[in-house]
């Protein structure tokens, strides 16, 4: 075995270094932000001469009256409220896909991946006219009514394939003992299944956090901003000249997602491979 | 013995919110796009019916050849590049070294932190004249331009964030990697076939379905990248164009110009393209992706 030892080593030393240069950007990124502002392009030292908090409180402070807290506080709120719609109508559809029987099951499950694959900007002008029409742009309902109606089939999906696994028998014994659809969905089905709701609960997070375009679209009102539009504005507003509180900013909005990452891993990692391996 | 009518109605019951998302989330507006993409509608006045004044103007617009040169550089040269990127590092990564687990977490934080406009607002940095790009090319004594506002060069910084954010499928080709039985590896070796043999005759063969996945999902993905294009070129999709993804146009059509119709015709084109190349893909999948009995 220890002839293979320096073979080890090197392929350890590829595989970091190629994971170095990848993250050096964030890296660099992280590093500037604590930079003074004259500093980030005048020298390329990786670490900053004089550690200085002053980009975060320029950046914090925002615009037009309005701090990032506020557009944080917006993005929870948001990613909150999508999170409940998700697990609710996707688990409720799920349920029905994977333990009842009912008419037209196939053909609805078939359309239910159909829409996987439907890319959203064959839908996205009914909607903004419907919602225009609901009075609805520039509040947070488009964003958060289709959640609640379950229009992420790819949490179905993953939900189904998870329940399927439930066994037979317990579903069943339940039966037996009175135990009817709706006590079975909330107290035995959905605690069962609560690996599959957590990665339900995780991506919808960050696909929620890093969206663009559908908050592009609906929110309007700088008091509504989530952090995305909130960069975005402040990019727009600044340009080149504050880079500095520009990272300040940017690295605080990918904390949230890192937090989750750190914490959330496994899910994740089975989220992503769900579909490929057992489908 | 519960009656049908019985069984139906639960059922429907929680069936029914997704039901509900069903018709008025994806088939009305489905239909009711395709109906605006035959009018002329402005979102003010009532749309007026045009029959395929819009197909055809598209069919005549520069911007449209633009756009869809753009967004087929991208494809072709983001899927293919990501998705050998992911395999190659896969493939390191799955040869029982230690820590395993560290590595697979730093590859995907990329992936993780990739859609956001964080990221790419610091690929409008990275890229710039006095970017981070050009401060290292500086110390090995090359001089760049700003590969953002050059456009060139343009599309290629576009490409390289998604190639950069490789740690998805490669999460995917580990666990398919694992799959593979041992004893495949075991037999070659005792038949004398070297790293390569091994590499070309029994990995590549036996992740082929996961290839097949991968490369389905990365199209669909691709087609519809918007994010990094609308922060790096601040919603214009320029220089000269070199920016201007389908969806970017589709959005300026739709929602800064106000032509519904175009945008939905715009929409429907893609889904047209997209059912063809994903159809295309899946019709080839016969002839290469291996199937375990």
């Amino acid at each position: 075995m220890t002839t293979f030892k320096p073979r080890r080593l090197l392929l350890h030393v590829i595989i970091i270094c190629i994971g170095l240069i990848m993250l050096y950007p964030l890296l660099w990124m992280i590093m500037s932000s604590f930079k003074e502002s004259t500093e980030i392009f005048q020298s390329n030292s990786f670490w900053p001469k004089k550690f200085t908090l002053s980009n975060y409180i320029e950046g914090w402070t925002g615009l037009s009256g309005f701090t990032f807290g506020r557009f944080f506080l917006n993005s929870f709120f948001l990613v909150a409220m999508c999170i409940i719609g998700n697990l609710l109508s996707c688990s409720m559809a799920a349920y029905a896909f994977a333990k009842l029987s009912f008419a037209f099951k196939s053909v609805f499950f078939a359309l239910m991946l159909g829409t996987l694959m439907l890319p959203f900007h064959v839908t996205v002008v009914p909607q903004y006219i419907v919602f225009k029409h609901l009075g609805w742009i520039n509040t947070y309902l488009p964003l958060i009514v289709p959640k609640f109606l379950g229009v992420e089939g790819f949490f179905i999906f993953l939900m189904v394939q998870f329940m399927r696994t439930i066994p037979k028998d317990l579903s069943e014994a339940a039966e037996i003992d009175g135990c009817g659809p709706i006590r079975m969905y909330w107290k035995l089905i959905l605690p069962l299944a609560l690996p599959a709701l957590i990665t339900t609960m995780i991506f919808t997070f960050i696909w929620t956090w890093n969206d663009f375009f559908s908050q592009l679209l609906y929110l309007s009102d700088v008091k509504m901003y989530t952090v995305a539009l909130g960069l975005r504005m402040f990019l727009d507003a600044m340009g080149q000249s504050s880079w500095g509180a520009l990272f300040a900013m940017s690295t605080l909005s990918l904390i949230p997602l890192f937090v989750i990452f750190i914490f959330f891993q496994r899910y994740l990692i089975e989220g992503i491979t769900a579909g490929s391996i057992k489908g | 013995m519960k009656s049908a009518w019985k069984r139906n109605w639960v059922g429907f019951f929680f069936l029914g919110p997704w039901l509900i998302g069903l018709i008025g989330f994806t088939t009305i507006p489905m239909l009711t796009s395709l109906y605006f993409s035959f009018t002329k509608y402005d979102m003010f006045t009532p749309p007026n019916w045009a029959g395929l004044a819009n197909y055809i103007e598209i069919f005549h617009d520069p911007k449209f050849y633009s756009s869809v040169k753009v967004t087929a550089i991208y494809v072709l040269l983001s899927v293919p590049l990501q998705l050998i990127f992911a395999l190659l590092v896969a493939v390191l990564l799955n040869r029982g070294i230690r820590a395993v687990r560290l590595y697979r977490a730093a590859y995907y934080v990329p992936s993780l932190f990739g859609g956001s406009v964080a990221v790419a607002l610091l690929w409008r940095q990275v890229f710039d004249s006095e970017g981070l790009l050009n401060s290292v090319l500086g110390v090995f004594g090359i001089s760049g331009h700003n590969w953002i506002s050059t456009p060139s060069t343009s599309i290629y910084t576009l490409i390289i964030l998604a190639i950069w954010q490789f740690g998805a499928p490669m999460v995917i080709f580990l666990a398919g990697l694992k799959q593979i039985p041992v004893d495949l590896y075991e037999a070659a070796r005792i038949d004398g076939a070297n790293k390569f043999q091994q590499f070309f005759k029994i990995t590549l063969p036996m992740l082929t379905p996961i290839i097949f996945f991968n490369l389905i999902m990365e199209i669909i993905h691709a087609f519809q990248a918007f994010t990094p294009a609308y922060i790096v070129s601040g919603g214009t999709g320029g220089p000269l164009d070199s920016t201007l993804f389908y969806t970017l146009y589709l959005y300026q059509k739709g929602f800064t110009e106000f032509h519904m119709g175009y945008a939905s015709a715009l929409a429907w084109l893609l889904l047209v393209t997209i059912a063809i190349v994903t159809g295309l893909v899946f019709a080839s999948s016969k002839k290469w992706v291996f199937y375990q009995e």
